[in-house]
């Protein structure tokens, strides 16, 4: 009953972008997403868009699963190049009706706007289609690494991140399962007004809880039984090396940064 | 209230990578007042299909059609289908949420927009049914209850809609042999009032003993369909969808090993044992 979810969902394959080091991934997310906002001209777009499509194509992820995930939020996305096209005021009126007027710059405005949405919502999907949440956990636990000298609980924030990214799927499912059995007693959930719409909803969220506390209890115990403790002398199931792919993928970003930076 | 299913196909995460043809082209007609049973190897399909006869899951392809009504047909009449249908979940304890054991078993009897009256009638059948007590369990909190116990509230909810088809998924799993065979002998009667059980079960043995028909998946698909004794006969296909035999039958197997001449229709224990008792002689004191 719930819709499919795309965001934020994995795509197990084997490509050169899903073999990239995941330090690699987030690193380059994290400097694309910083340059999307430095891009000023349509060349730097053009770059930008054609650097995405390059790791579109290398990464065997289909272009239908791409749209998916700015259908999701073309909502976000729409609100956005309205607001822009019909309150940006400029020079140069392009069309005048009534109150309405929408400038030149306007235009310019909202598309660059949504064209950056859009941009984002690929980069940053394309990171979560082709890194699992353990590579991506694990990545950041490295890269913050350093931060442990300031006594900073590093290996714990990752642990919780992994923990509860390892549950959103079990949770979906979970509540899926018990909208169905409510909605076999004749429960609905989508009409009345408000207020019967937030008590409709209570025989989901109580059970939901119910359950996860279970669960959290039942992780706890099993984690306590195999002597788990933290952060310090643990080692890593799997160990991340660079190889030789990391410096082409970090060569090919700094080489789009340098052209984004130049187009200005 | 019968039961048709017409060519229904299901797939799950439909054009993505993780598409499951979780379904294929399942027909079969259930007759007002059989007793079924759907069995398979884990992941044939069998949760997908009794959550479709539930209108619990929509596009799929293909008809279903309750006592005449169509899950498909814009007009059906959904709360006549909701008040038909009545379907117990893998560990329906989970969906528990009111704060006292009667609250629970009412809500689906108030959705179907019983006044307060009517509905603790249907309350007090309910929990007669199932075997626990009005005026001492009333007023419980459901979660205070023990893991049996809340199943049995949790049916009770679902008993007190009155449905005349009853859908269940795995009913007895995770109960004790004693809680099982009480939990059975009450759908048999059940059944024996005229509702119409469709019933999900890995287990064979309590299958042979309870229904009258049994219907086989294979990889979403239907593999067999007849009485039990039909279906237990054929044991090389039973093998092949994975399942065990029942023990009775799996004991007769090991008995013509040995030498003897034990008819293949045999697969409950009454019938072992009036075998026996005919062949060896005796009574049944012995
Ligand atoms: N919500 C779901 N999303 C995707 N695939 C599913 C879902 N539920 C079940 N499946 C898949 O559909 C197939 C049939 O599942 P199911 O009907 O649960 O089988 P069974 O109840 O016989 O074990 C399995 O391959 C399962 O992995
Ligand atoms: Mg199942």
């Amino acid at each position: 009953m719930i819709k499919n979810m795309t965001i934020g969902q994995y795509f197990p394959a084997d490509s050169f972008v899903h073999k990239l080091d995941p330090r690699t991934k987030l690193i380059i997310t994290f400097i694309l997403i910083i340059f999307v906002f430095l891009i000023h001209s349509l060349p730097g777009y053009i770059s930008m868009v054609a650097f995405l499509a390059l790791t579109i194509a290398f990464s065997k992820i289909s272009f239908r699963l791409v749209l998916k995930s700015i259908r999701s939020i073309w909502f976000v996305i729409f609100i956005t190049f309205i607001l822009n096209i019909f309150f940006l005021k400029g020079e140069e009126i392009l069309f005048e009706w009534q109150f309405i007027r929408i400038y030149r710059e306007g235009l310019i405005k909202a598309c660059e706007m949504a064209g950056r949405l859009v941009i984002l919502v690929i980069i940053s999907s394309m990171l979560t289609y082709t890194t699992s949440a353990k590579e991506i956990t694990d990545a950041i636990e490295i890269l913050f690494g350093p931060l442990k000298k300031l006594r900073f609980p590093v290996h714990e924030m990752a642990l919780m991140m992994s923990i509860a990214l390892r549950f959103i799927p079990t949770l979906l499912e979970e509540t899926d399962r018990i909208m169905k059995a409510q909605t076999a007693r004749g429960a609905s959930f989508d009409t009345g007004g408000l207020i019967s719409r937030i008590k409709g909803m209570l025989p989901i969220l109580i059970p939901l809880f119910i359950s996860a506390f279970k669960r959290a209890e039942d992780l706890a115990l099993a984690m306590e039984a195999r002597c788990y403790h933290g952060g310090d002398n643990r080692t890593r199931l799997v160990e991340y090396h660079y190889k030789f792919r990391d410096l082409i993928a970090f060569a090919l970003t700094a080489l789009e940064i340098v052209i984004i930076l130049i187009a200005k | 209230m019968s039961i048709k299913v017409d060519n229904v196909s299901f797939t799950y995460m439909k054009k993505t990578p993780f598409q499951v043809n979780a379904l294929k082209n399942i027909s079969f007609e259930i007759k007002d007042g059989d007793f079924v049973g759907i069995v398979g190897h884990t992941g044939s399909g069998k949760s997908t299909l009794i959550q479709i006869i539930s209108g619990l899951l929509k596009e799929y392809e293909g008809n279903v059609v309750i006592d005449g009504i169509d899950y498909n047909d814009k007009k059906a009449d959904r709360t006549r289908l909701r008040r038909l249908v009545g379907v117990v979940f893998q560990y329906p304890e989970y969906q528990l949420f009111e704060e006292t054991v009667e609250k629970d078993i009412a809500f689906g009897p108030k959705k179907l927009g019983l006044d307060e009256k009517e509905a603790e009638e249907r309350v007090k059948v309910a929990m007669d049914l199932v075997g626990l007590d009005y005026d001492m369990y009333r007023d419980v909190s459901p979660f205070q209850l023990s893991g049996g116990q809340k199943r049995k509230v949790a049916i009770a909810g679902v008993l007190a809609m009155e449905p005349q088809i009853l859908i269940l998924d795995e009913p007895i799993a995770g109960l004790d042999p004693q809680g099982r065979e009480n939990f059975l002998e009450l759908i048999k009667s059940l059944n024996e009032c005229g509702m119409t059980i469709l019933m999900v079960s890995h287990n064979m043995d309590n299958l042979v003993e309870y229904a009258k028909r049994i219907i086989v998946l294979k990889d979403g698909e239907l593999f067999m369909d007849g009485t039990p004794a039909e279906v237990f006969a054929d044991k090389e296909k039973v093998a092949e969808a994975s399942l065990n035999l029942p023990e009775v039958a799996s004991f007769c197997d090991r008995l013509r090993e040995k030498g003897f001449d034990v008819p293949d229709s045999i697969i409950r224990y009454e019938q072992l044992k009036d075998y026996i008792i005919s062949t060896v002689g005796g009574s049944y004191d012995d």
